[in-house]
């Protein structure tokens, strides 16, 4: 491998060795990751090092695509060879923990962004703010994802892919059923409306809407944009209160029973955990739903897209999806930075993820070729501004798991048309608090 | 010191033959203390420390995480549903088990092909038997799906129709192996016994009774403690089919532990203490059966 080594790789070797030794006798750098190897992310300049180094990468299936096109376009022009391993959904934070646990994690791992600040805070990722803070665009990266993985003023994530949630229409179901397939409904009862619109055809097989109403996540991310587009709020700012019982919320949840009442919500939505949650839409069965816009580009007929709309109007999406960062066990920080350098710049935003109809996590490069030859990535790249990422400490407990008290809640207050909501409020504040 | 001379070589044999005894035992020894008193030990570690997942032991706190666990807002939710669901299979299991036994127990034309067909659902692992049937009681890909939609019903929507979906995966699943057992049990009774009450004119019912259920007592020991111990564990078909829904209306204890460590509240230390729990109730479960068995036999 050494002898592989080109004379420029050579020459940037020496380089990052230098200011290593000089960023040593500074000793400027107060991070504690740095064993002193002299591979620290810091010292590598601001391009890493691509030596011809094997890195590992996981990351969880939803973002399996995307993460193949990033790796393999990566591998094809870099000496370094990322390996990638995708983990299913579900089996994902057990795995990273049973690896952080025993010194195992890979050298880059990807973490949905709800969960970075946790994982950020118990010191899963490796202090990268030399590295980013030295980054000429920082200021028009993802805000949300940025600000998730930065503990005292350091980030350490970065945005691997950005995954928001829109509002989907079919527009064939919609011209079927009379309405303006080029319309987005402007507001949540309008939305309702045609989701009851398409579900009056009686066509069999086809509903209005579906929802993932066994899935704590599906319905963090589809519903909470809702309440902000009315101006609500779900947490408090420091994430240690929800506010899923005021009216904004309430609006919410009475529309979509409304909604459940009427038979116009997928029937298997109700047992639906998960895997299957966008499958109906996919196939051309649903009418509108609230969907994942990293799914556009496998959505084979022609859909609308749009803002989720809240009770009364506005628009607002999730900005979830994963963020990325060098792992406290990796001892390649140096190369593993040379991956993050890489994913964050034009070539690999606009020719990767832009080019897939992805969200590009850099706003300068919002307006690129890609976005003006499809409308929808510009009304995509332009929601995603007003959209928010909430932080909070105990999320997954408290949202995402499978029996959380978020879940009982939303079951509660739509399927079984009761339940005591300020109780159910207070229960997820008292796991966020923990 | 003459007298003390032949008791001195024996004592020498006899370290000889312990020696070598140790060293038959080693293998087996190696594998018991790796696998099973090492991780045994660290789970007891556990359960009296705080232990966050992502951040490893973080020093002992005895008791706090055997309160949390038993104060877990589906703590004994839980219990309840282990035992709910362990006699529910254990009976249905038992019973069915026993029938087809007697069934293929005599020899007929069909017996090969029944015995094996009802033996093959045993060859699937219960993972992959779960995942056939998730697809099978989805209500979005089951090939039952029209029918589903004419009669308006899951398999899995309602807390009852999960738990007794989910146990006709297990009894699918596992009838054949516990008919195995049976017929073993079956096939040790002595012929001439069966005659010997037959030509006392016995009734098929009575040499039933009689007969074969208290000769088979040693069998029913065995297929009730594995058929209870296995039930109370059950984890992958609840993992699988339901996560613990609707409504957490399914989560076992199993479930539970996998939940608290790695689904959410992240905490190997409450997990390792439920597991404490599960451990010294499945020990006394065990110990009053088998007594239970024996005390009858004697």
């Amino acid at each position: 491998m050494r002898r592989a080594l080109g004379r420029r790789t050579a020459l940037r070797a020496m380089a990052s060795a230098l200011v290593a030794t000089l960023a040593l006798g500074v000793a400027a750098c107060g991070g504690d990751d740095d064993k002193g190897t002299g591979t620290g992310a810091a010292e590598a300049g601001p391009n890493g090092v691509d030596d011809g180094s094997e890195l590992t990468l996981w990351t969880r299936a939803p973002l399996e695509k995307q993460a193949n096109l990033l790796v393999n376009a990566y591998n094809t022009s870099h000496k370094n060879k990322v390996k990638l391993t995708v983990v299913p959904n579900d089996d994902y934070v057990a795995k990273v923990g049973a690896a952080a646990g025993s010194g195992g994690l890979p050298d880059l791992f990807a973490a949905d962004i709800v969960y970075v600040p946790n994982w950020v805070n118990q010191g899963l990722f490796q202090d990268l703010s030399t590295n980013i803070n030295g980054l000429p665009f920082k200021d028009s990266i993802n805000k949300g994802h940025l600000s998730a993985g930065t503990v005292d003023g350091k980030p350490h994530v970065l945005p691997f892919v950005l995954d928001l949630s829109m509002l989907f229409w079919n527009k064939k179901l919609f011209k079927d059923a009379g309405l303006d397939p080029e319309k987005a409904p402007a507001t949540l009862e309008d939305y309702a409306a045609a989701a009851k619109k398409v579900q009056a055809m009686k066509k069999p097989g086809v509903y209005g809407t579906a929802a993932g109403l066994n899935c704590g996540g599906c319905l963090v991310f589809t519903w909470f944009p809702s309440i902000w587009a009315s101006g609500g709020d779900v947490l408090s700012d420091d994430g240690k209160d929800a506010k899923l019982a005021d009216p904004a919320a309430q609006k919410v949840y009475s529309t979509w029973q409304d909604l459940w009442k009427s038979g116009a919500v997928l029937p298997s939505s109700e047992s639906e955990t998960g895997p299957t949650w966008t499958a109906a839409f996919t196939e051309g069965k649903v009418g509108l739903m609230l969907y994942p816009a990293t799914l556009l580009s496998s959505t084979p007929f022609d859909a609308g897209v749009a803002g989720i709309p809240g009770p009364g109007g506005g628009a607002s999406t999730f900005v979830g999806g994963d963020g990325i960062g060098v792992s406290k066990d990796s001892k390649k920080a140096a190369q593993a930075w040379n991956f993050l350098s890489w994913m964050m710049s034009e070539d690999a935003q606009v020719e990767v993820l832009a080019k897939n109809k992805d969200v590009v996590s850099r706003s300068d490069l919002a307006n690129n070729k890609y976005a003006a030859a499809d409308p929808r990535l510009v009304t995509i790249n332009e929601v995603a501004g007003k959209g928010d990422t909430p932080v909070a400490m105990n999320f997954q407990q408290a949202f995402n798991a499978p029996n959380s008290p978020w879940l009982t809640l939303v079951r509660n207050q739509v399927l079984k048309g009761g339940g005591d909501l300020q109780k159910e409020n207070g229960e997820i504040t008292a796991v966020l608090k923990q | 010191m003459s007298v003390n001379a032949p008791s001195r070589a024996r004592p020498r044999g006899r370290r000889r033959q312990a020696l070598l005894g140790w060293l038959y035992a080693t293998p087996t020894a190696v594998f018991v203390v790796a696998l099973f008193a090492v991780p045994l030990l660290l789970v007891v570690q556990m359960s009296g420390s705080r232990w966050p997942l992502l951040t490893g032991n973080r020093g002992v706190n005895f008791p706090d995480n055997f309160t949390k666990a038993v104060n877990h807002r589906f703590f004994t939710d839980s219990v309840l549903f282990t035992i709910k669901y362990t006699v529910l299979a254990t009976v249905l299991l038992l019973v069915l088990g026993l029938g087809l036994a007697l069934l293929v127990q005599e020899s007929s034309r069909w017996n090969n092909l029944l015995r094996a067909s009802f033996l093959i659902p045993s060859a699937l692992g219960l993972a992959s038997a779960s995942l056939l049937f998730y697809v099978f009681y989805s209500p979005y890909a089951s090939p039952l799906k029209s029918l589903m939609d004419a009669w308006g019903f899951t398999f899995l929507g309602t807390p009852n129709a999960a738990l007794f979906s989910t146990t006709f995966l297990i009894v699918w699943r596992y009838a054949g192996f516990y008919m195995v057992l049976m017929l073993v049990g079956l096939q040790g009774i002595p012929a001439d016994v069966f005659e010997a009450a037959r030509s006392d004119g016995a009734t098929r019912w009575q040499i039933f009774t009689k007969v074969t259920l208290p000769l088979l007592r040693p069998t029913l020991a065995l297929t009730t403690v594995l058929c209870v111990t296995g039930s109370l564990l059950a984890f992958e078909q609840f993992y699988i089919l339901t996560k613990g829904g609707p409504d957490n209306s399914t989560i076992t204890v199993v479930q539970l532990i996998y939940q608290v460590a790695f689904q959410g509240q992240n905490d190997l230390g409450v997990a390792g203490a439920i597991s404490v729990i599960v451990l010294v109730a499945l020990v006394l479960i065990n110990a009053v059966q088998l007594r239970a068995f024996r005390s009858e036999e004697s």
